[in-house]
């Protein structure tokens, strides 16, 4: 079966499940993605009405993790009073981790949330065909069979679907949201355990300390700190973020090498047991920054030191929220 | 800071690495206190920091000490089970086993950081652990990755 099929029937599912959340009243809004403004791109949509399920959209380029939007809840999400609306989300995998995260963190009420689930079958990975299109301007992208097919003025270019996808999407266990029953409609997993071998993250351990930093190096290098990838991030939602408190003043704000790696490595520190491994921080960085290694590296910690992976039950308290005697301390100095 | 430099640049065979110490209030600055009482012997590159809690240790206290220039950062705290706090202690290993994975994730080398426990009875053992950790840092050399040019 073609990805097109695929889309097609997800697509469906999504209008359908909506329509029946909106028309039983079980929801108010429905927050979900529609067609993009621009191509290679989607927008976030939130349906009021049941007339409008029509305008949502299952593309492989919705790329943002729409649980952004309900910590801090939206005012939009919000009644007269300022409390919560009955909310329906379109949810893929890593929307529904975000939800369990931030339910885990009592920034959502999991009672005023409808999932809508599907099993999701990954995003395009927009910055790598970005570059390799380079300069030129493109008009239309369409996915037919399992090829990406990017049309400009007078070319077109093909690519195939399983190689351009994130990387992320590439090693992604988590399909569809795992929620109770309650709360998700539609095709929802329970997910007990989740096999993750982290051969990527392996490949990377085996550099040497100085080639590592040689390549967070590089990679960081055109980092400007608009700060878009904390923007995106779906459990990014502090009022003060450590990089904007002046008092005391923790980073500079310059781009100067220093400042911008310090950023990345703090704020992955503040990801650690959080990450819902979406790749919106990748998928949104204007000069296509690839973090993917280092939300990698986060999964794999706490897997390996607290055998937890983020965000497959709101129930179960994440290892920084939590704390226990028998605690690995191996990287402790000891007397000889 | 510019002092620093300078003199560093001189004396290369002679450089002495600089490193911050926090301590906790309840045990291991009290051992560092024993270890002094008691003439004790330990390298004087340690500059101690007096915290609460090892868990008042904040992951920016460690990665600005490194950017202002010091050639490393040590970190003490009560043994598991004896915190002051009762648990202030745990929630910092965790913290500082993360931290220091994305550290030596992130390339920089993992002796820069270092963690220990001392009560505040082990005299000889804080003076032990402060041996260790600075030759540990006297080895990988002054640090550069993270310094600020401007210190």
């Amino acid at each position: 079966m073609g990805i097109e099929t695929e889309n097609k029937e997800i697509e469906i599912g999504i209008r359908e499940n909506a329509k029946k959340l909106l028309s039983e009243k079980q929801v108010d809004v429905v927050i979900g993605y529609s067609e993009g403004t621009v191509p290679l791109s989607s927008t976030p949509i939130i349906i009021r009405k049941e007339e409008d399920v029509d305008k949502l959209v299952w593309n492989n380029l919705c790329y943002i993790n729409i649980a952004r939007y309900l910590a801090p809840l939206m005012p939009q999400l919000c009644d007269s009073e300022g409390n919560s609306l009955k909310i329906g989300i379109v949810a893929k995998g890593c929307v529904g981790r975000a939800v369990n995260i931030l339910a885990t963190e009592k920034q959502v009420n999991l009672e005023n949330i409808k999932m809508i689930g599907f099993n999701c079958n990954g995003n395009v990975n927009r910055s790598r065909i970005d570059l390799e299109i380079g300069e030129k301007e493109i008009l239309e992208i369409l996915i037919v069979d399992n090829d990406i097919i990017v049309k400009g003025k007078d070319w077109e270019q093909k690519f195939p679907y399983d190689e351009y996808i994130n990387e992320l999407c590439k090693v992604c266990q988590v399909k569809s949201p795992s929620a109770t029953a309650e709360s998700c409609v539609g095709e929802c997993q329970e997910l007990e355990s989740i096999h993750d071998e982290f051969a990527d993250v392996a490949e990377f351990e085996t550099k040497s300390a100085e080639e590592k930093w040689a390549y967070i190096k590089e990679a960081l290098e055109p980092c400007t700190l608009c700060y878009s990838c904390r923007q995106a991030c779906p459990v990014c939602y502090c009022n003060l973020c450590f990089v904007d408190q002046n008092l005391p003043v923790w980073f500079g704000k310059t781009t100067e090498l220093t400042d911008v790696i310090i950023f990345h490595l703090i704020r992955a520190f503040h990801l650690a047991g959080r990450c819902v491994a979406c790749g919106a921080c990748s998928s949104v960085c204007p000069v296509g920054i690839d973090l993917n290694i280092i939300t990698r590296k986060l999964e794999e910690i706490v897997k390996k030191r607290y055998n937890f992976t983020s965000g497959l039950s709101a129930e179960t308290v994440p290892p920084m929220m939590d704390f226990s005697m028998d605690d690995e301390e191996e990287f402790m100095l000891e007397e000889d | 800071m510019t002092e620093t430099i300078v003199e560093e640049k001189k004396v290369d065979e002679k450089w002495e690495p600089k490193i911050v110490a926090f301590l906790c209030n309840w045990c291991s600055y009290a051992g560092a206190d024993l270890a002094g009482v008691s003439r004790i012997q330990y390298p004087p590159n340690i500059r101690i920091v007096r915290v609460p809690c090892s868990g008042r240790v904040n992951p920016y206290f460690i990665i600005k000490s490194l950017t202002d220039g010091w050639d490393g950062v040590l970190i003490s705290g009560c043994h598991p089970g004896d915190c002051h706090y009762i648990s202030g202690n745990l929630v910092a290993r965790r913290r500082f086993a993360i931290l220091h994975e994305l550290l030596e994730f992130f390339g920089i080398e993992p002796g820069r950081v270092n963690f220990m426990w001392a009560s505040a009875a082990e005299g000889e053992r804080f003076a032990t652990l402060v041996k260790k950790a600075t030759n540990i840092v006297k080895k990988l050399g002054p640090n550069t990755k993270f310094k600020k040019e401007w210190c």
